[in-house]
């Protein structure tokens, strides 16, 4: 076991899951104040469904060895049996996996680390339907959705052969197609985008979208999420690595200079287009950009992460648009943001990999590897899409089918949090302070006062 | 007695509380309020999409006054609100039956 491998993939954990409420106020600065509560609920109650579904069966239906065209682990993990005291991370060179053979950790910090993944996975997700979401539906959704879509594609993306078991096998995209994602790029944000599109679609507009204003209601939040989230960002590019060395170095840094690229680039476009760079801008512009250099990352050189977040910033300040021009109340941008960088990244590997980078990757177009690696880039990018985008549909038409997936347009006017939670976020006016206690709170006090008040005498 | 009623931009506040001050003026009551008149709102933009925000803050502040000092206290507040741009607000005059002090229970011009 290496311990300052160990020791970084630990950290690298906890950064990845302040990550789920980093989002959480990044959406819940968008929404409107009638609606902040149930946005950051969204994103939190992702932690504790998806921790539990994990040590069940999910862990080992991504992370188990393959039952069959490398396309889903099988149960040699649930209930997370028999993991204690093993150890991870052999993987042998010509499997093309990107770690370098020798950095051993333990197999529960593995575990924990890929946890945090497919917690914000699903988080990612709540955004394209703000304000409008029954909270059980959306919790139910997600126990479905990682099962059916996140489990499987991990398996895909990030299971190399050997990795977790002598001689097992892993996943199509990472063994047998041999696309690059360093840190999730197609399993986590072309696959969350998807998602988002495909729910957007099922549960429909909001009412009086796009005809009534529903700007954000606390950009400060917005910026402090973005924030949030660029800093454990470094725990999910850099702790891809799963050592603390010179690949993590290198992720480190590409991951600080695309971000950085792709905030000057959204504010150059809105400055052009609307007068003005914005605060909002910034804090997309760097969400683009920490999406798009996710998969590159641990492949490409300093100059070609720069590269990779002009691209991003540029073209998410554009593609945020789009729904107004299709009609589709993608209400955070998560397709035009996650789907949309997710795609340039996972495409641009194609151009900017370089083996002099990183030795377990492959040469891009630029660096004299023709088309090929952009070839099977496409592949994946597309097969992740469309696989999610479908399951998708599936899964929210039946839950709205049975159960229901909207709130009742009286709830959605009214405002979410004081529908599905019996809360409001926030309380400014010294008048709503005078209300008295009703029900089985006021019960109870007084009967505390009786009984009080005969003991007394 | 009268009510004066203000609506002004609210960073003039400061300047209409001090020349208030200097008229001998004892008390007021001021209230963040919305609105428009000729000024009309301004255009926001959030990733591209243009909203425009029709009610503009402004700050509301009545001072009751007797008769006599009626024109003292309007002509107070309009120089000192005054900034020449379009938005500094309206100033009007209501008639007032009574006033009482909480406190004490006095009423009328006592109790200003």
């Amino acid at each position: 076991m290496n311990t300052g491998d160990t020791a970084w993939v630990l950290v690298s954990a906890a950064l990845v899951m302040l990550m789920t409420p980093g989002l959480a106020f990044f959406y819940g600065g968008m929404v409107r104040a009638k609606s902040v509560l149930n946005m950051l609920m969204m994103s939190f109650i992702a932690l504790a469904v998806v921790t539990v579904l994990w040590v069940l069966y999910g862990y080992s239906l991504a992370f188990g060895d393959d039952v069959g065209g490398g396309l889903l682990g099988g149960l040699d993990f649930a209930g997370l049996k028999g993991v204690v005291g093993q150890l991870v991370g052999t993987a042998p060179k010509d499997a093309g996996a990107p770690w370098v053979d020798g950095h051993q950790i333990p197999h529960l910090v593995f575990i924990v680390f890929q946890l945090m993944f497919a917690i914000i996975t699903a988080a990612l997700i709540s955004g394209a339907i703000a304000d409008r979401a029954k909270f059980w539906s959306w919790t139910l959704f997600i126990a479905v959705w990682v099962t059916i879509v996140y489990f499987p594609v991990a398996h895909w993306v990030f299971n190399f052969n050997g990795f977790t078991g002598v001689e097992f096998v892993g996943g199509w995209i990472a063994n047998k197609l041999g696309a690059l994602d360093f840190a999730g790029g197609t399993a986590v944000h072309i696959n969350a985008g998807a998602a988002g599109l495909a729910l957007a679609l099922v549960l429909g507009k909001r009412k009086g979208w796009p005809r009534e204003p529903m700007r954000p209601h606390n950009l400060p939040f917005v910026i402090l999420g973005a924030g949030l989230l660029w800093f454990g960002w470094y725990g999910f590019n850099a702790g891809s690595a799963l050592a603390a060395g010179d690949l993590a170095g290198v992720a480190f840094l590409t991951t600080t200079a695309a971000t950085a690229a792709a905030v000057l680039s959204w504010l150059v476009v809105e400055q052009i287009r609307d007068g003005k760079p914005t605060t909002l801008g910034a804090a997309s512009g760097a969400v683009a950009g920490l999406v798009a250099i996710t998969p590159a990352c641990g492949y490409v050189t300093p100059l070609g992460a720069l590269a990779i977040g002009l691209v991003a910033g540029a073209l998410c300040a554009l593609a945020v648009g789009l729904k107004y021009r299709l009609g589709f109340d993608d209400s955070l941008d998560v397709v035009g943001v996650h789907l949309v960088g997710g795609l340039v990244g996972t495409l641009l590997i194609g151009l900017f990999a370089s083996t002099e980078v990183n030795a377990a990757g492959k040469d891009g177009l630029l660096y004299g590897g023709g088309l090929d690696l952009l070839g099977k880039q496409a592949v994946a990018a597309l097969v992740v899409m469309a696989y999610s985008f479908v399951l998708t549909l599936l899964i929210g038409f039946a839950i709205k089918k049975t159960i229901g997936f909207r709130v009742s347009d009286e709830a959605e006017r009214a405002g979410i949090d004081e529908a599905e939670h019996a809360e409001s976020g926030y309380e400014f006016s010294s008048l709503r302070g005078g209300g008295s206690s009703i029900g089985r709170t006021a019960d109870a006090l007084a009967k505390k006062v009786t009984t009080g008040a005969a003991k007394e005498d | 007695m009268k009510l004066v009623t203000a609506i002004i931009k609210p960073f003039t506040l400061d300047d209409v509380k001090a020349s208030l001050e200097q008229l001998g003026v004892l008390g007021m009551t001021v209230s963040e309020v919305q609105g428009y008149g000729r000024q009309k709102g301004h255009t926001e933009v959030y990733r591209g999409a243009e909203y425009s925000v029709d009610f503009v803050p402004k700050i509301r502040v009545e001072v009751l006054t007797e008769e006599s000092s009626v024109d003292k206290v309007v002509s107070a507040i309009t120089e000192s609100a005054r900034t020449g741009k379009i938005g500094d607000g309206k100033v009007w005059v209501t008639p007032v039956e009574t006033v009482v002090r909480v406190r004490t229970g006095e009423r009328g011009t006592d109790a200003i």
